[in-house]
């Protein structure tokens, strides 16, 4: 398990690292998605089977479906790709990568303090979650359930197009 | 079966989280900082279920999945603000989006 | 009968509230109405409440009504409540009668002006404040009548706003009165802190107890009650307002600045006279102060050219006569002076008021000339005025009450040789300018023709008015003496009648010589005007003794020019330092305010950074 665990973590990263660097927006979601299966496979790896089929079905299933759909809606195609070609010379990723990489650093000297510990995998079984997500935490899934629902009628409202609707004194 | 430690699961979703967050501040197109978010909330959700497995309780993964469900709503409300600003700008260029100025 | 004290003030309060919140939909009549009939029911109810006080006085002599607390704080029991004794009783009868009179000449008077609510709401509340201050039983509510009164004299002086001068001279009266206000509160608290209580009654009885004869803290209190009396009654020194004040509407003058207001200083020290009599130096002071302003005013009104001006000053000198006599010890002289004065001070301004409008608003006495026979009416009760302002022998009020003043001012135990003299030569030169009013204006040749003479109820008052300058002299207060004490006499003192044949003898002086300057040999002065030392004289004379120039020179150009100095204000310059910083602050900051999301995203990062390495550090 450690090594499918290390290769799909190895997937995962350099799958992210060509996300960020795509200038093309096809293309990131499809390195995206890989980036997904692989910590899909991470999820597996530390015993979470459950969140690894979440992972697939919901992030690189609907999500994935729905940028998708975006991007193509508002048609970005090579345009967009030269724009971000232009937009993204190397002296751009100076700053942003300074900064994130004292951000690593520092993470990774907090995490690396000892003690460390290692993960015993077991099986947390769905029974478990399920259990566990209607029992203790079920106030905090009706206040998810606000939230989704707020989203739709928010995305409906939004996206809505709204036609100029003029009083007809004001017709010309 | 050798074990995995967990500051090594915790360390690739630093990265994972890190990566995005260099997306962010990089891109300019508002689509790609998008993704590079979800790849944040990813990273995310990866800490939560490494906390899980290692403390061997099912808290982890309810809040990988909370993560998740807030993710969808967020993705949808950002995605349909992004037809709309297309639709009134006729650009996805973050720095052309300043009506919020002082 | 004492449960229907509160109507007295209330019914003019009524009429006040009614103008000022729906004056302006009134038809003229009803505003009419409810303006002078308010005072006109508050004059009935009071002269019956006066005739069953007198008839059947009650137990303690005063009738008194608790209306409701009004505050308390700590000892200070301010009340609501009012009482009515025998001195009370002469002002409130004199303010509503008056007052009722002046009125209904008013709803004439004020005929063709705009703002007639705006008028009657002002008088009427000025007659609620008037009677509040003369009824208070406490000093609390006394103070609130004062500063009420205060208020509706700036409104009325200003009541042709207009004109930038009657502003002007509001806001002269307004501010100068203030300087006696403020010393008066202050000596209100001094009593205070001393007695412990601002009631009246508890005053009068405690300070004898509490202070002995001359204590410096008593001779305080008075003095800066004294101020406050020389404040609002317009003595010397802070007499310069009460000329300028006759901007306002002929009524007004009748009513405030003749009649009531500007005695309310004669009453505060009546009022307070336990504490004035515990401080002898105060006293004398003020019979100084009463002399000499009755000189001064009196000389200034002996060659104004301007009516109403003229009457100002013979204001002013009267009420010198009053505070002399309040000096001495004579209370109830003052009080019987101020009885008969606002009789025929009242009667000469509203008959000033209708020379005025009659002559198309000419105020200068040489451009009249003639009106005997032009104005008949006017004319025989103006001379009625000017013969009581005069105190010609035993026909006239003004005759009984000035003659008891003379006579004291020499033999009261407080009184004094000089006193006697200064009011004696007052009383001269009082006689001479009446005498010069009455010929230059209703003699002569006629110099503006008149308009359309007053209407009846013009008139009407007049007559009344008239009646009681000739009549109130022989109408005695001896119920005073339950509320002021008797006037001491000196020991050996000459007889009164010498005193009476001196006054009258002095008196006829001042008629015969302005008959002969002013009638018979009217050249004389043609030729005094020739003279540059005499002309000299006169305008010192005319401007009042040039006490507005010393007090521009003494206080309003130093604190104009310090105001200069200090143009751009050292103090707000640090609120204003302060404010400028934050601003800057603020540009500095609102810099990062950019609209710039990425610029926000990379400020996050910043701060978890900076959390992250405190962390670390740690």
């Amino acid at each position: 398990m450690p090594i499918l665990f290390y290769l799909s973590s190895a997937v995962a990263i350099i799958a992210t690292i060509m996300v960020i660097t795509r200038y093309h927006p096809i293309h990131a979601l499809l390195y995206l998605v890989v980036s997904f299966l692989a910590i899909a496979m991470v999820f597996l790896s530390l015993g979470a089977p459950f969140a690894a089929a979440l992972e697939v079905i919901v992030y690189a299933g609907a999500i994935m479906v729905l940028f998708i759909f975006v991007v193509m809606m508002l048609n970005l195609g090579k345009e967009t790709a030269a724009q971000e070609k232009d937009w993204l010379r190397p002296a751009v990723w100076i700053g942003p990568g300074v900064l994130t990489l004292v951000l690593l650093m520092e993470m990774s000297i907090l995490l690396l303090a000892p003690p460390q510990r290692n993960v015993a995998v077991a099986v947390v079984t769905p029974k478990q979650v399920a259990l566990s997500l209607y029992g203790e935490y079920i106030i905090a899934v009706e206040l998810i359930g606000f939230l989704l629902t707020t989203g739709i009628v928010g995305a409906a409202h939004i996206g809505k197009q709204k036609k100029k609707s003029l009083h007809r004194f004001l017709q010309a | 079966m050798a074990p995995i430690s967990a500051h090594t699961v915790l360390i690739v979703a630093a990265i994972l989280f890190v990566l995005g967050l260099a997306g962010v501040l990089t891109r300019k197109n508002i689509i790609f900082m998008l993704i590079s978010i979800e790849i944040m909330l990813n990273a995310a959700g990866l800490a939560f279920i490494a906390a899980g497995s290692r403390w061997q309780q099912p808290d982890g993964q309810i809040m990988y999945l909370f993560i998740l469900a807030m993710a969808a709503a967020e993705v949808s409300v950002a995605l349909a603000m992004v037809l709309q600003i297309h639709h009134q700008h006729k650009t996805l260029d973050v720095e052309d989006l300043r009506e919020l100025k002082d | 009968m004492q449960q229907y004290l509160y109507l007295i003030p209330a019914m003019p309060l009524i009429g006040f509230l009614l103008l000022i919140t729906g004056g302006a939909q009134f038809p003229r009549y009803v505003t009419a109405m409810i303006g002078a009939g308010s005072i006109c029911v508050s004059a009935i109810i009071a002269i019956t409440m006066g005739a069953q006080f007198l008839l059947y006085p009650p137990l303690e002599g005063v009738y008194h009504q608790q209306l409701w607390h009004w505050f308390n704080i700590g000892k200070l029991h301010a009340d609501i409540g009012l009482q009515l004794d025998a001195m009370s009783l002469v002002f409130v009868c004199i303010i509503t009668f008056i007052g009722a009179l002046i009125h209904i000449y008013s709803i004439a008077f004020m005929e063709h002006d705009r703002d007639y609510a705006r008028f009657f709401a002002s008088m009427n509340l000025f007659v609620c404040s008037m009677l509040l201050l003369v009824m208070a039983n406490n000093l609390v509510l006394l103070y609130l009548g004062w500063e009420g009164v205060g208020l509706c004299s700036f409104l009325l002086i200003g009541f042709w706003y207009e004109s930038e001068a009657n502003c002007m001279a509001a806001r002269k009266a307004f501010v100068i009165t203030r300087i006696g206000d403020t010393a008066m509160i202050i000596g209100l608290f001094l009593l205070f802190r001393e007695l412990g209580t601002l009631n009246i009654r508890e005053i009068l009885a405690l300070a004898p107890q509490y202070f002995t004869t001359g204590n410096t803290t008593v001779t305080w209190i008075a003095l800066l009650l004294l101020a406050g009396g020389m404040g609002k009654s317009a003595q010397l020194p802070l007499q310069t307002w009460l000329p300028d004040a006759m901007a306002g509407p002929s009524p007004v003058s009748a009513l405030i600045h003749a009649a009531t207001m500007v005695t309310a200083g004669v009453y505060l020290i009546a009022r307070m006279h336990t504490i004035f009599e515990l401080s002898p130096f105060t006293m004398h002071l003020t019979a100084i102060i009463g002399a000499l302003t009755l000189l001064v005013a009196g000389c200034s009104a002996m060659v104004q050219t301007d009516i109403k001006r003229i009457l100002a000053y013979s204001t002013i000198s009267q009420i010198g006569y009053m505070f002399l006599a309040l000096g001495v010890g004579a209370w109830s002289a003052a009080i019987f002076h101020f009885f008969t004065h606002a009789f025929f001070k009242a009667l000469l301004f509203l008959a000033a008021g209708a020379v005025i409008e009659t002559l198309h608003h000419e105020h200068n006495i040489f451009k009249m000339g003639g009106l005997r026979k032009d104005m008949p009416l006017i004319f025989r009760t103006f001379i009625i005025g000017a013969a009581a302002l005069a105190a010609v022998p035993f026909v006239t009020a003004g005759f009984f009450s000035k003659d008891e003043i003379l006579w004291f001012a020499w033999s009261a135990a407080g009184g004094h040789p000089l006193l006697w003299v200064t009011g004696l030569l007052g009383a001269f030169i009082t006689a001479f300018y009446s005498t010069r009013l009455i010929l230059v204006v209703f003699w002569g040749e006629r110099q503006t023709t008149p308009g359309k003479l007053p209407s009846s109820a013009m008139n009407i008052p007049l007559v009344i008015l008239a009646i009681f300058s000739i009549g109130a002299g022989w109408i005695h207060l001896p119920h005073l003496t339950q509320v002021l004490p008797e006037t001491v006499l000196k020991p050996a003192h000459p007889e009164e009648i010498i005193f009476q044949f001196i006054a009258i003898f002095s008196t006829l002086l001042g008629i015969m010589t302005g008959y002969m300057l002013y009638y018979l040999y009217p050249h004389t002065i043609r030729g005094w005007k020739e003279s540059e030392g005499l002309m000299s004289v006169r305008n010192f004379f005319y401007a009042g003794w040039k006490f507005d120039q010393l007090y521009d020179v003494l206080f309003v150009r130093p604190f104009v020019f310090i105001t200069q100095v200090n143009r751009n204000d050292v103090t707000d310059k640090i609120y204003s330092g302060i404010a400028t910083i934050h601003l800057q602050l603020n540009r500095f900051l609102s810099v990062s305010q950019n609209g710039s999301l990425r610029w926000y995203v990379a400020g996050v990062l910043i701060g978890i950074l900076f959390i992250i390495t405190l962390q670390i550090l740690r």
